[in-house]
Order: structure tokens, then sequence, then C-alpha cells
């Protein structure tokens, strides 16, 4: 899988290279708008992460030649500008998506796999982990081929941890991902224990061969 | 009190005085020259009864008024020595008006023949009273004419001179600072009113200014506060994540963290506080309040159950409201959220929606919380929360944007009433 991230941010650039790196897609970077095009031009990416502010000209100049060259598909747009035009804009143009900074490196990771899951829909939209296999079109959950019943919320905990096994998620990172601003900010972590602590048991009860570590203060890892 | 008012009423209360002295004044100097000239009648008169007399012995016997008006009666010498002529003021009786009537007379004394008599002439005076009567009449009239002038005058000359004003005052009273229209020049030759209108519109057009940089400066400081908020959330994430890190040093990035997340909450609030009053948000259509609120009552499902909180929901009537849809998502989550924060283990939110008014009642802290402060800029009940205090900042201006009405009210419970 290759990827492309175009942000002209030196530390947010880094950020970005590194977290996509540790999961081992190939990653370039491009900082400005002429040194992007000319990677466009020359090269195919599975996913391109596009920053709308670029020193030498907008990333919706480029959206608009790779829509030429109907080569929209896996762009994402990132941007600190969260406004609403920019982001009818870009959608309009084919992008895939729509990142607001500041994010979280676990969302970005969650939001370039499901792009990536979506634009290789002839393959397959499972995803696995250990004795685990999720379909992420029906939104269901096998454990050792037994179905296992989860609520949504429950679902979406279980398919972002899956998404980001093995990494340090924060819990507003999850906070956010699955509730949105649906939450009460000042008892947040208490609340998301409360919800990790049922998924672990319904996860126990199944004998599902993953576990879902508290990091203290900070979030959560999902090992497999 | 309007200004033509306002003048009238010292216009008439000056008036009064000056009038009330000058009929006074006016009074006493018309009845010096009437007495004045009433006694050179009588003086004149003396005269030609003196004369009479010298000629016509027979009316010195004339004791009796009756057609004439003098009388003559011989006195001792003795008693005539001291007389002077002496004029007084004395009632009369009149037959043409069947009672005694004022009259003014002059006594004196003439010598005819070596005998002393003395000679009384009288005549018909102003009577006192009608002459009051009547100055204090045609005074009135000349008050009520004066004051009335004044009015009228006043009337047009506000309406004509002061136009310009009342014009300004106009433009003034439409001001408004989120939705500045110029205010256009008003052409006049009176100095004091085209240096009022000048420094009106510099005054006026500073303000804008003022208002439209303060406006963008949040929402600008907010735009470039969100990349160095990225990049310092994504380090420590990265720094969070490496292996290496000892637990306590793990514990402090995660506060760190806590409180970058805080500021990127502020500054998402703010940014959408600003977005909402300089009406960045035009789009609108008919939202029907029921459902979205039925919808976000169950998004927050989880955080109640975990709370241990029971929403009620009354409809009592379907409320259609026509505004961006987003904002109205905007109102209700918030007003929902704050109704959970500020609860209470085991307690209550109860939503009225009613075809023009939204109610969301709470339990919580048992006391009256200043209603004027709850909707203001970082205003917290308690400051240890993680609440941006911005919340009901939002409600209030997204009710402000659309005319709704926002209030408190405490009754055993916290109720939030939005009229729309």
């Amino acid at each position: 899988m290759k990827i492309l991230v175009i942000e002209d941010e030196k530390g947010m650039r880094e950020s970005m290279v590194s977290s996509l790196q540790q999961e081992k897609y190939v990653v370039e970077a491009a900082a400005d708008f002429y040194s992007a095009r000319e990677k466009l031009e020359v090269f195919q990416y599975d996913c391109i992460l596009l920053d709308i502010g670029l020193p030498g000209g907008n990333g919706l100049v480029l959206l608009e030649e790779l829509k030429k060259q109907n080569n929209t598909e896996g762009v994402i747009i990132v941007s600190a500008k969260d406004s609403l035009e920019d982001k009818v804009k870009g959608l309009n143009l084919g992008a895939d998506d729509y990142l607001a900074k500041p994010f979280h490196l676990a969302e970005l990771n969650a939001r370039v796999k499901s792009v990536l899951r979506r634009k290789k829909m002839d393959g397959s939209n499972y995803v696995t982990c250990g004795n685990l296999k999720i379909d992420t079109e029906r939104r269901m959950v096998w454990v050792n081929e037994k179905e296992l019943t989860l609520n949504r919320k429950e679902y979406d905990v279980l398919l972002y941890m899956v998404i980001n096994k093995n990494r340090l998620v924060n819990k507003s990172a999850l906070a956010e991902h699955v509730w949105g601003d649906y939450i009460d900010d000042a008892n947040s972590f208490d609340f998301i224990y409360s919800q990790i602590k049922n998924l672990r048991k319904k996860l126990k009860d199944n004998e599902a061969e993953i576990e879902i570590q508290a990091v203290y203060g900070v979030g959560y890892k999902l090992m497999s | 009190m309007k200004l033509l008012n306002y003048t009238s009423v010292y216009f008439s209360i000056a008036l009064f005085v000056i009038i009330s002295i000058w009929a006074a004044v006016f009074y006493y100097t018309m009845l010096i020259e009437i007495y004045d000239s009433i006694d050179d009648g009588l003086d004149n008169q003396k005269g030609l009864v003196i004369q009479k007399a010298a000629t016509d012995t027979s009316i010195l016997y004339k004791n009796n008024f009756d057609e004439t008006d003098y009388v003559i009666k011989e006195i001792p010498a003795g008693a005539a020595v001291n007389l002077r002529d002496t004029y007084v003021d004395t009632m009369m009786f009149m037959q043409n008006e069947k009672s005694d009537e004022p009259v003014r007379l002059l006594k004196t004394v003439f010598l005819q023949n070596g005998k002393y008599y003395e000679l009384k002439v009288a005549t018909s005076m102003v009577e006192e009273d009608d002459l009051v009567k009547q100055l204090f009449i045609s005074v009135l009239w000349l008050y009520f004419g004066l004051v009335l002038s004044i009015i009228v005058f006043n009337n047009f000359l506000l309406k004509k001179i002061w136009q310009p004003f009342y014009q300004l005052l106009k433009h003034l009273k439409k001001f408004r600072l989120d939705k500045p229209e110029p205010v256009t020049p008003i052409k006049t030759k009176v100095d004091e009113f085209s240096i009022l209108n000048e420094t009106v519109q510099k005054f006026v057009q500073r303000n804008v200014d003022t208002y439209t940089s303060q406006q963008h400066f949040i929402e600008n400081a907010s735009h470039e506060l969100q990349t160095p908020l990225a990049i310092s959330i994504n380090k420590l994430e990265t720094l969070a994540e490496d292996e290496q890190i000892k637990p306590d040093q793990l514990e402090l990035v995660a506060s760190a963290l806590d409180h970058l997340e805080r500021l990127t909450r502020l500054s998402k609030s703010l940014l959408l506080l600003s977005k909402i009053e300089n009406r960045q948000f035009t789009e609108a259509s008919a939202v029907n309040i029921n459902e979205l609120t039925q919808k976000i009552a169950a998004d927050f499902s989880d955080q109640l159950l975990f709370s241990d909180l029971t929403l009620t929901i009354t409809e009592e009537n379907s409320c259609i409201q026509k505004m961006n849809i987003d904002l109205a998502t905007i109102l209700l989550m918030n007003l929902v959220k704050n109704a959970i924060i500020h609860n209470k283990p085991g307690g209550f939110v109860t939503i009225t929606i009613n075809s023009d008014l939204l109610m969301v009642e709470n339990s919580g802290v048992e006391k009256q919380l200043d209603g004027d402060k709850i909707f203001g800029r970082f205003h917290s009940e308690d400051p240890s929360m993680a609440s941006t205090g911005l919340g009901l900042a939002i409600v209030k201006a997204i009710g402000d944007l659309y005319h709704f009405k926002t209030s408190y009210r405490y009754e055993q419970r916290h109720i939030i009433t939005i009229h729309f």
C-alpha cells in the first residue's frame, strides 16, 4: 500500500508519516504544491492525504487535476479550516473523506484504513484479528465463526480498536470517533471505561483471543 | 418626554411667571393713570362749580346730589381753616344700578362773600373688581394664545429645522453592529448638525471596524490554533506509544494530552460562536424539532444510562422551525448535554415540546442559578469541571440569531426554555 502525505507543516507531516509507517505502509511526503504535483504526475498512490492550504497553491487545485485523470479515489482532505464550504467543495471534487485538524493519529489510521477497504471492494470487506472476524459492510462480528451480538456502540468501539490494534488509542480519540459530541467531557474517562468493561466481558465470554488493555490515563490498547 | 413637550413646558412656565408679573405691573400703572385722569376731571368740575356759585348763589344751598354731581354746605370758619383738597373713594347709591357703586369724591372748601362753603364733587369710578376680572380674562387669553402659538411654532421648527437631527436619530435607532448599514450623510446647513452627523459617522464606522476585526480575530485565531494543536497532540500521541516510556512519564503525557484536548474543544467552540455571530450559517430548512430531539436523545442514551438519569420527552405538539439543521442539532445537543452534566445520580431530564416552545428541565444542585450569567461565555458553576463554559453561550447565540427567546428559571429543578 502506497500513501502520499501532502502537508506543509513539518511537525504535522512527520507525525502523520511515522504513524502511517507504523502500519507498514509505504509512505511518501510532499511539503508544497509543486512537489506534490510532480509526485502525483509520476506515481500512483492508494491513498492521498491532502492539505488544502499549501505554499504555491491550493490543494483543491490538485484535487481538480486528479479528477480530470479520474483518479480521486482514496483522497482524504486534511484541513485546519474546518469550513463547510471547503468540505463540500472537496467532497464534490471526488475526495473520499474530510479530516479536520486537529485529529488523533488513531483517527487518521481509521480513516485511511476505511478508504483503503472501500477501494479494495473487489477483495473483501472483512477485517480479521486473531479469531475475530468483522464484516464492516453488514456490521457483524464472529468469534471462531460464531456470531457475537454487539450493540451499535460496542461494535464501533471494537472495530476502532481492531483497526488500531497494537496501538495506543487515546480515550478522547475513541470517544470522539464513537460518540462524537454526544459525550460529557467531564467524566468521559469513567464513561468509556464502563463501556469498555462491558465489551471486554462479552469478548471474554465468547472466548475471543484479543484483549483490550487499559493504559492508565491515556487510553486503551488492543492486543492480539 | 419629547423634545417638543419639554421645551413647551419650559416656555409655558416661563410665560406664566412673566405674564403674571406683567399683569400686576400693568394693572397698577393703569389704576394710577385712571385716578390721575378722574382727579383732573374732578378738579376741573370744582373750578366750574365755584365759578357758577359766584353768579348763581342759589346753588350755595344745594345740599343734595340729585341730578347733579356736587353738593355745597356752609361751614363755620373754624372748621374750614385746616381743610385741604382731599380725594376719597367712597360708595354712593346709583339710580341706574340700584345699588351703591364706587365713586371718587373731591372734598374742598371755598370762600364766598366772607362765608366758608364745603364743596363735594363726585364722579363715577371704574369698578375695580370688574377691571381686575376683565384684565385677568384678557391676560389669560394672551397666555393661552402665546403658549399655543409657541407649541405650533415649536412643532413646526422642530419638524423643519431639527429634521436632520431626527433623521440621524432614526438611522441610529435602526443601526445594528452585527448588521451594519451605512448611516447615510444628512444634508444640513446647520453647523451643529453637520458636526453631529460627521461625528456619528466616524463613531459608527470605528465601531463597525472594531467589531468586524474582533469577529475575524476570533475566527482567525481559532483557525491558526488548529495546526499547532494538531502537531502537539500528535507528537504526544507518538510519545505515548513509545515502548520505552515509563508509567509515571506516561501519566504526564496523558495529562498534557487532556489539556490540549480541552484547548481544542475551546477553540472549536469559540470558532463556532464566531461563525454563528458572523452569520455564516445561511442555509435554512424546515427542521422538525420533535424528530431531532428524539434522535439526539437516542444518541445520548449511553451517557444517560451511565449517569443514571431518566430522560422523558413530552411532545404536546409538533414543532417545525425554519433554521439551519446543523445549528438546530447543536442547539438541542448543547441543551441536553448541559442537563446531563449538571445533574445528579438518579436524577431526571425532562424535555417538553410545544409548537412554539422547547423546555428542558433537569434535577441538579438545589439552588437557583444566576439566569443572566449562565448564558454568558466562560461561565462555569463548577470551575473544576472540564467543560468549556461555552455550551449555553452557544445556545444563546443560536437563539439570538433566529430571534428565539432563551430563558432560565428555577422551580425545584432547573428549567431552560426556548420560545421560538
